[in-house]
């Protein structure tokens, strides 16, 4: 049996009165896609802040990359990667800096970050670019750059905050391109997204409504469930039964 | 009639390195709901902060209501109501003095106004003494939409009002701009979600700086016939693989559990089962499909590279 990357039982967090995330459990497979959906305000930024060892929770059990979020959570932060679409690069840093520091934050030493940079450059086909600003380039290759970062120490589960909001269509699906092949690699993706197309390209999806995960399976088992042709109108069914306000 | 009208605007920055709009050219009628529809660093917001006065072009010419955007800007400025992608209000201040403030600077009131709100106010007003700070994303949006609405604008300018948000409240929103346009506001929207099109009267696709088409959907997508066809086969990774593989193809990308397979104008759907059933694939679903938006984007995306 494949082990599972992140394990989470009963896991709740309040916020005064308010419970945020109200006894989730799941399990998210080695090299698995895993696509965490839900609207605004349903929990899931807290679940995920959680999962990260930025957030304690009130109670429940959870692990991640086989740490306790309670009692290990620094050593959560050495074996994740987190990209999202507010918090990616420095802007005022080239290319090449960029890798080169957020590598050498996850401990690659001098010779590794050397080869590795050289690596992804070549890789990403950014030659010409590698000593530009990171901000004068366009978002999708942004975002690229900040996922092959964000997987440079060749963490064991990657979290992913809606990565390809805003990008084109063709951008977005290399962006994909991408995710499958970390996943071909053995590394685990945690994503959340608002396209729905996007939820079809997951091993298995998890919505979530009102703090609770109001269904889990894979795209095609929640569209024989709920009687529906497409992933958007699984999210639809679900959502519209939300009674918390955001 | 015109309600907005551009004429060849060009705008540059970084001393004329960066090439933002290029020669862009298209009118929104009086009534309308005209989105523009493309992905970041398009040149969407260039094009709002020209039309709400808080940019110069470099070149050309735009007016709105028949004002010119740079020697009217004062006039212009009362009669349009912006939402900027980026939120924009005093964080610091509660729902309700944010909303005060801005019908104050209009020289207005919230009582007068407020049927035009009231709808989406409503949502909020729960919450009224909550500094904007500390709002939801979702509820940061409905105010800033109250505080454009709150003058009676006669054309409303909406940069990416739905970006990160939900499939549900991004209908939601959709069905409220419909109400809007209903009581003859005009109003011109930004999105970078291919699906929202259907929701405007028309479109424009723009991508780096340039109008790649301006109609309504329907005529879009059928001046750019595609033979296309949706496929499917146990093993998507490898399908996806061969599919890219092969020359003959012209294009093939992942929309969800499906690839959408163009192919050359005289090629019929047994090419694709023969190949497919050469690599060894079972499963194989071939079916002719017409074209959506999104695939028409990629489209002119390819021929416009």
């Amino acid at each position: 049996m494949t082990k599972s990357v992140i394990h989470t039982e009963g896991l709740t967090r309040k916020f005064g009165d308010f419970v945020a995330v109200n006894a989730i459990t799941f399990d998210v497979k080695e090299g698995e896609i895993f696509g965490f959906l839900g609207a605004n305000g349903a929990g899931k930024t807290t679940a995920m802040r959680i999962l990260c060892g930025l957030l304690e929770p009130t109670s429940g059990k959870a692990s991640v990359a086989g740490y306790d979020v309670y009692r290990q959570n620094e050593e959560i932060k050495k074996h994740i990667g987190y990209m999202s679409q507010k918090f990616s690069l420095y802007e005022n840093l080239t290319v090449r800096e960029n890798i080169q520091f957020f590598g050498g934050i996850y401990g690659l030493t001098r010779k590794e970050l050397r080869e590795k940079t050289a690596v992804l450059i070549e890789r990403l086909g950014l030659n010409q670019e590698a000593d530009k600003l990171v901000g004068s380039l366009p978002l999708g290759w942004k975002q690229k750059i900040s996922f092959s970062v964000a997987i440079l120490h060749r963490p064991k589960v990657v979290f992913l905050d809606e990565p390809t909001g805003g990008v084109d269509p063709i951008t977005r699906r290399q962006f994909w391109d991408m995710i499958y092949e970390a996943a071909h690699e053995g590394i685990t993706v945690f994503v959340t997204t608002h396209y729905m197309d996007e939820a079809e390209y997951c091993d298995r999806v998890s919505i979530m409504v009102d703090g609770t995960i109001a269904a889990l399976d894979t795209p095609s088992g929640l569209k024989k469930q709920f009687q529906v042709e497409s992933m958007d109108e699984v999210f639809l069914q679900l959502a519209r039964g939300a009674k918390r306000g955001e | 009639m015109s309600t907005v009208r551009v004429e060849n605007i060009k705008k540059t920055y970084e001393k004329g390195q960066v090439l933002a709009l290029d020669d862009v050219s298209f009118e929104v009628k009086s009534g309308e709901l005209f989105g523009l529809i493309g992905p970041d660093g398009a040149g969407k917001t260039s094009l709002f902060r020209i039309l709400t006065t808080l940019l110069v072009p470099d070149a050309g010419r735009a007016e709105v209501a028949g004002l010119d955007v740079v020697k009217d800007l004062w006039k212009i400025r009362q009669i349009v109501g912006y939402m900027p992608g980026k939120f924009s209000l005093y964080q610091d201040l509660s729902i309700e003095e944010n909303l005060n403030f801005f019908a104050t600077v209009f020289n207005t009131t919230v009582a007068k106004n407020y049927h035009l709100i009231e709808e989406i106010y409503v949502q909020i007003e729960p919450f009224k003494h909550r500094l904007a700070g500390k709002l939801s994303g979702g509820m940061k949006q409905k105010l800033a939409l109250c505080c454009a609405l709150i003058h009676e604008p006669k054309v409303l300018f909406l940069d990416e009002p739905t970006t990160g948000v939900d499939p549900v409240s991004r209908k939601e929103f959709w069905d409220m701009l419909d109400r809007l346009k209903a009581r003859g506001i005009t109003i011109v929207v930004s999105t970078p979600y291919m699906d929202e099109a259907s929701r405007c009267d028309r479109i424009a696709l723009i991508q780096k700086g340039k109008i790649l088409e301006l109609d309504t959907l329907e005529q879009i997508i059928a001046r750019h016939a595609q033979n296309l066809y949706a496929v499917d086969a146990d093993n998507r990774y490898n399908l996806m693989n061969d599919l890219r593989k092969n020359t003959e193809i012209v294009s093939a990308f992942a929309f969800g559990e499906e690839q959408h397979v163009t192919l050359p104008p005289h090629f019929q759907d047994e090419y694709l089962s023969a190949f497919l059933k050469e690599k060894g694939h079972t499963g194989i679903k071939v079916r002719k499909i017409a074209p959506t938006i999104e695939d028409t984007f990629i489209k002119l995306m390819l021929e416009n590279q």
